[in-house]
């Protein structure tokens, strides 16, 4: 069973179609309990790093999935679920991220040219940077859906892929058992449901 | 690189795809769920919805209409129609959509923007533009173009990205319907005015009309339509490979 972290933050309907549809057993939940019996677990996302991460640390969940995931549990953070794996992050001031991969989260904001947009909205390609379970049977340019105004910045050996927008940016990142997409693979297509669908099995090669 | 968008656009009224288009592989050319799952598996890149239906029963078979769409399709879902209050959009994103677009709802009330934007995030907040000339100024019309506004048609786009909107679709109704090609010159205007992304709607009549979009307009980054995509006149696989010919990212 996948437990999908329910914090109150974002909209969740879609992830829990692409479970239903890959045949996966996804539950959403804000109990200790279903998240100590998952065998994986999603760390969903969308809004203020600050809000999400004040919500992870007052209601305790944060806690929980840092020690489900140092017990060795294979856990996905998807878009701003993904930012709050990192140390920091400097989005409106400095907030504290529940620290799994070194690294800071920082805005394309005088990092690229002001003829790129902010937020990147849209589709973007991937390059595979390491090899990683995610991406089995893939070859590098899948293309995946993207919708942020902040990036992590990080040592190339957590980047499992980078996309460019301006800069060369991680479009996921991984260190042992914690996974992380900026993108959202519940609206990339096929290619989205084929990287949960490889998450899923993840457990079993780790 | 960050790939131009290509948008069909579905009209729905009391459950049913309006002006329902006519391909042989679909058994049933009226039905919302299959028509998304058919441009979804051919190219299309993000969908948008407008609820024409007027009737609260109509509105309650869209909202399960959208589930059921929701629930197959996994590309971007965009929903416009009938978006007045705060609690439409919390209807319509509960029901799977990712973004939600405002036109008169926004006219009449531009609070709606900044309270949707700050419940919800700029990232799901779009603003629909309807847009003519009168008398040498682009002009904002509402309920579906019939009315004119005293609204400047640049101004009031840059006010609603102020206030949060985090997209814009402009449809220009001097060149909508008429399958000419894109209103280059309105574009240009409004992709020059705001940093958001803008989505091209109105014009499109053939696979040369959205090169010359995106030569053209380079800061535009999607094209949107409806009727030439649901009479079989363009398939998207076929209009990507002609834009990718022509050097124009897309997602293939």
């Amino acid at each position: 069973m996948i437990a999908i972290v329910d914090y109150g933050v974002g909209n969740l309907f879609s992830l829990r179609s692409s479970f239903k549809a890959i045949g996966a057993d996804a539950v959403f939940t804000s109990d200790e309990k279903v998240i100590n019996q998952a065998d994986r677990i999603i760390l969903p996302g969308v809004g203020a790093f600050e809000d999400a991460a004040n919500k992870l640390k007052n209601t305790g969940l944060g806690e929980v999935v840092v020690n489900e995931v140092k017990n060795g549990k294979p856990l996905l953070g998807i878009c701003l679920g993904m930012q709050l794996l990192f140390e920091k992050s400097y989005e409106f001031g400095c907030h504290e991220g529940l620290g799994l991969i070194p690294g800071n989260i920082v805005s394309f904001k005088g990092k690229i040219s002001t003829e790129l947009k902010i937020p990147e909205i849209g589709w973007n390609e991937l390059t595979l940077n390491k090899e990683s379970v995610l991406y089995k049977g893939f070859s590098g340019g899948e293309f995946v859906y993207f919708v942020h105004s902040y990036f992590a910045e990080c040592e190339n050996k957590y980047v499992s892929a980078f996309s460019e927008y301006g800069i060369d940016f991680p479009a996921s990142v991984e260190t042992g058992n914690v996974f992380g997409c900026q993108f959202h693979p519940e609206k990339s297509g096929k290619v989205g449901l084929e990287i949960l669908k490889n998450f899923c099995e993840a457990g079993d090669v780790i | 690189m960050i790939t131009k968008r290509i948008i069909p656009c579905l009209d729905v009224k009391d459950g049913r795809v309006v002006k329902g288009v006519n391909f042989k592989s679909l058994s049933d050319v009226n039905d919302p769920v299959e028509l998304a799952s058919f441009y979804s598996d051919n190219g299309a890149d993000e969908l948008v919805f407008y609820d024409i239906t007027a009737s609260s029963e109509g509105r309650q078979l869209f909202t399960d209409i959208l589930q059921k769409v929701a629930s197959t399709v996994f590309i971007p879902l965009t929903v416009g129609g009938g978006i007045n209050t705060v609690a439409d959009f919390d209807r319509v994103l509960k029901s799977g959509a990712d973004k939600v677009s405002v036109n008169s709802g926004a006219i009449k009330n531009p609070e709606l923007i900044s309270e949707a934007a700050r419940l919800y995030g700029s990232q799901c907040v779009v603003i629909s533009a309807d847009v003519k000339r009168v008398d040498g100024v682009f002009r904002v019309f509402s309920k579906g173009g019939r009315e004119q506004t005293e609204l400047e048609a640049i101004e009031w786009i840059k006010r609603c990205v102020g206030m949060g909107a985090g997209e814009v679709v402009l449809n220009s109704i001097d060149t909508d319907g008429v399958k000419k090609g894109f209103d280059i010159e309105m574009l240009d205007a409004v992709c020059n005015a705001v940093n958001v992304p803008v989505i091209a709607s109105g014009g499109a009549g053939s696979v040369n009309d959205f090169i010359d979009l995106f030569k053209r307009v380079p800061r535009v980054d999607a094209g949107l339509a409806a009727s030439v995509f649901h009479f079989g006149e363009i398939a998207i696989p076929d209009l990507k490979k002609e834009l990718k010919k022509n050097d124009i990212k897309v997602r293939i």
